[in-house]
């Protein structure tokens, strides 16, 4: 907790420092993206780095295919490439580069080969980013064998992630949330690493596990907030690491407390809660209280019209709800309506005026 | 250049349009009601002017995130077009979309969309079907200076060339791809003319800021290409004057110097172009009030009914999904 090496920084500055320092301490490293050296340097991710780092930060055609492919290549003679992008949606068009090279290079030439290469992203959500500008495609990277896939959730976790991203050996993709971008956290200032591949539990508890990542991981401790309320202790676990897993600690937390819900601000279908579920199912967490829930978005795209966002969302009454149908109690009210001039569901705080 | 009245009227009074409809939108975004990305073409108005005035109603028009000109030059239904920034069941496209996806089927405006380079592909394949049914229409996309370091740029070029498509590509080059300078993105040899040319596309360049030569060079193109003569790319070289998304200036920001702003501000399309009417005779002030007021009116309106309009309901987020 807390000391005098750690202050409350934001998850933004977080990454920025994580960033800085391991472009001191390792001259291989190099940032590149669109952006990057722009005044507003990927929504202040990136300030500052090009004074100090000079020529190994740097801008880019808008061309994320190449730059991929460019980015593996200089991987495989030594170079640790930070590649980023403002939105999950613009790697789409890299994910030749992605699935084809990245992730399969040192598998098919029979491991002679690594690709030390992080790729950060970050999923919009609200303010009318609509269906090409807010999708969390962290299911689809995570369903390919050869990458790794993070979600840090607090401020801490993004440093300690994003540091032990550049270290590792292998792609691994890094996924922000424009909504956590603001949010503070303890940090400490020296150099740390956090595990890819562990958990953690965010709030003990013993009636219900609520499994979820990146910015759902705080709708779900409002939710275990409402809940405790009526005397229900949910458990709160972060995944932090859609791939690997951390089959271990799943299992551990539903062994306790026999129900489950997996929350993922995602797609249903082939996706991250539907995976944290069937390993529950297959590991066998002893007899469920309750058929296990799944909170994602719909399976349709995202719409961008705020009114329906709002329906769109899973937020923390969603998850509320879920938990009390399993204890056989009635649903809490619809959420509010978008009212004008209120702050609306489709912004983090009042801070947020968009357009972006 | 011959004065044409009617013509050169037309283009104004399109420009005219457009730029105070993108006004109206940056005076009301503050209101934090069209809660949606915009990006204004405020100074570009000159090329969607020119190019779409050589178009009929039943071509085909696509293009990317900075489409409120493209859409209105092209005929597009104003009033849907506000309603969808409203995010109302009354836009275009039901309040799905937004401002970066704009869609009008009654005047062949097939979408916008805001991945950069996407729509360049799905427009040659648009001239590909319609060609395929002897149709005597031509395609226009309409795409960034940025759009063009994408590989699908190349890729849609060599297929359209290959296959003599009745597609005019028009690239707007202001010279920014959000705050990236061109000379970050692309050699200073680059020229887009000779890669075209490469390609054996038919290629021209022109000023972007003066309505009358973008006419008359897209007038060529549309011509080559729907007379089945090949594609035809054009470049057109603007700027923007407000900030990439949103609706204020960013000087504050400082990576475009205030020279070159003032230098593009002087060559404004639509204030040159007014004066020049005024100059020849044209119109008078009077008519440029009376014109100016008619589409205030007729903004004026729109915004009332796209403010008006209710929302999509809870059962529109599970529509639309299968055909
Ligand atoms: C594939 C992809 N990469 C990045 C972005 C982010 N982005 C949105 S607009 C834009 C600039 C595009 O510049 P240009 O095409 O020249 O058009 P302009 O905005 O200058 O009108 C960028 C990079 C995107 N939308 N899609």
């Amino acid at each position: 907790m807390p000391n005098n090496r750690m202050r409350e920084i934001t998850y933004k500055q977080a990454i920025l420092e994580a960033t800085s320092q391991c472009l001191a301490k390792d001259r291989m490293v190099y940032v590149i993206g669109l952006g990057v050296t722009d005044p507003k340097g990927i929504f202040g991710t990136t300030l500052g780095l090009k004074e100090k780092y000079g020529s190994r930060v740097m801008d880019m055609p808008v061309a994320e295919n190449a730059m991929t492919g460019v980015a593996i290549g200089s991987s495989l003679v030594g170079m640790r490439p930070i590649l980023t992008h403002q939105r999950v949606d613009f790697t789409v068009l890299s994910l030749d580069q992605i699935i084809n090279n990245a992730a399969k290079w040192h598998y098919m030439f029979g491991g002679k080969m690594k690709v030390p290469l992080v790729i950060r992203m970050i999923i919009g959500m609200g303010w009318g980013q609509g269906p090409q500008h807010s999708q969390n495609l962290s299911s689809l990277l995570a369903s390919i064998p050869g990458l790794k896939v993070v979600m840090p959730a607090t401020a801490y976790d993004a440093k300690g992630l994003l540091i032990s991203a550049v270290e590792d050996d292998n792609p691994v993709i890094f996924i922000e949330h424009r909504w956590l971008h603001g949010t503070y956290g303890y940090v400490p200032k020296k150099m740390y690493k956090e595990p890819i591949g562990k958990s953690k539990i965010m709030k003990r508890g013993r009636d219900v596990t609520i499994i979820s990542s990146s910015y759902m991981v705080l709708e779900s401790l409002r939710a275990a907030e409402l809940l405790k309320k009526e005397g229900i202790e949910a458990e709160v676990m972060d995944l932090r690491s859609i791939k690997p897993l951390d089959e271990e600690s799943i299992i551990k937390s539903v062994r306790k407390t026999h129900r489950l819900i997996a929350v993922d601000g995602g797609w249903m279908n082939f996706g991250v809660a539907s995976e944290v579920i069937a390993l529950a199912a297959e590991k066998g967490c002893g007899l469920l209280k309750n058929n296990p829930q799944r909170i994602t978005f719909p399976d349709t795209p995202i719409p961008t019209s705020h009114a329906l966002a709002k329906h769109y969302y899973p937020r923390a009454v969603d998850i509320c709800n879920s938990v009390r149908t399993m204890f056989n109690l009635p649903g809490i009210p619809e959420k509010p309506s978008v009212i004008k001039g209120g702050i609306g569901f489709d912004v983090p705080d009042k801070t947020f005026k968009g357009p972006f | 250049m011959k004065i044409n009245k009617k013509l050169f009227l037309a283009l104004y009074y399109q420009m005219l349009r457009i730029r105070m409809v993108e006004e109206k939108i940056c005076q009301l975004y503050p209101e934090q009601e069209m809660r949606c990305p915009v990006h204004i073409c405020i100074g570009q108005e000159g090329i969607a002017a020119g190019v779409c005035a050589n178009l009929k109603q039943d071509d085909y028009v696509l293009s990317n995130h900075r489409s409120h000109g493209h859409f209105l030059a092209k005929g597009g239904n104003l009033k849907a077009m506000l309603a969808e920034l409203y995010g109302k069941a009354s836009g275009c496209s039901k309040g799905k979309g937004g401002s970066m996806h704009l869609v009008d089927l009654n005047v062949n405006f097939l979408g916008s969309t805001p991945i950069v380079a996407g729509m360049i592909p799905v427009a040659v394949g648009v001239a590909f079907g319609s060609a395929l049914k002897k149709e005597k229409k031509v395609t226009v996309v309409f795409f960034g200076d940025a759009a063009t370091e994408e590989g699908v740029f190349s890729e849609s070029l060599n297929f359209a060339a290959l296959k003599k498509l009745p597609i005019v590509f028009v690239c707007e080059n202001n010279r920014y791809s959000v705050y990236s300078p061109l000379s970050a993105r692309q050699p200073k040899e680059r020229d887009n003319l000779m890669i075209a040319k490469g390609y054996g596309i038919y290629a021209q360049r022109g000023d972007g800021n003066d309505a009358a030569s973008v006419y008359q060079i897209t007038k060529k193109a549309v011509r080559f290409a729907r007379n089945r003569k090949g594609p035809a790319f054009l470049q057109f070289d603007t700027y923007r004057y407000r900030e990439h998304c949103g609706h204020s200036f960013d000087h504050e920001l400082n990576y475009r110097s205030k020279r070159e702003f003032n230098y593009w501000l002087k060559k404004c399309p639509l204030g040159n172009f007014e004066k020049k009417l005024i100059k020849r005779g044209v119109v008078d002030k009077k008519e440029i009030f009376l014109i100016r007021a008619k589409v205030q009116q007729e903004i004026n309106m729109a915004v009332e009914f796209a403010k008006k309009s209710p929302f999509p309901e809870k059962k529109e987020v599970l529509t639309d999904i299968y055909a």
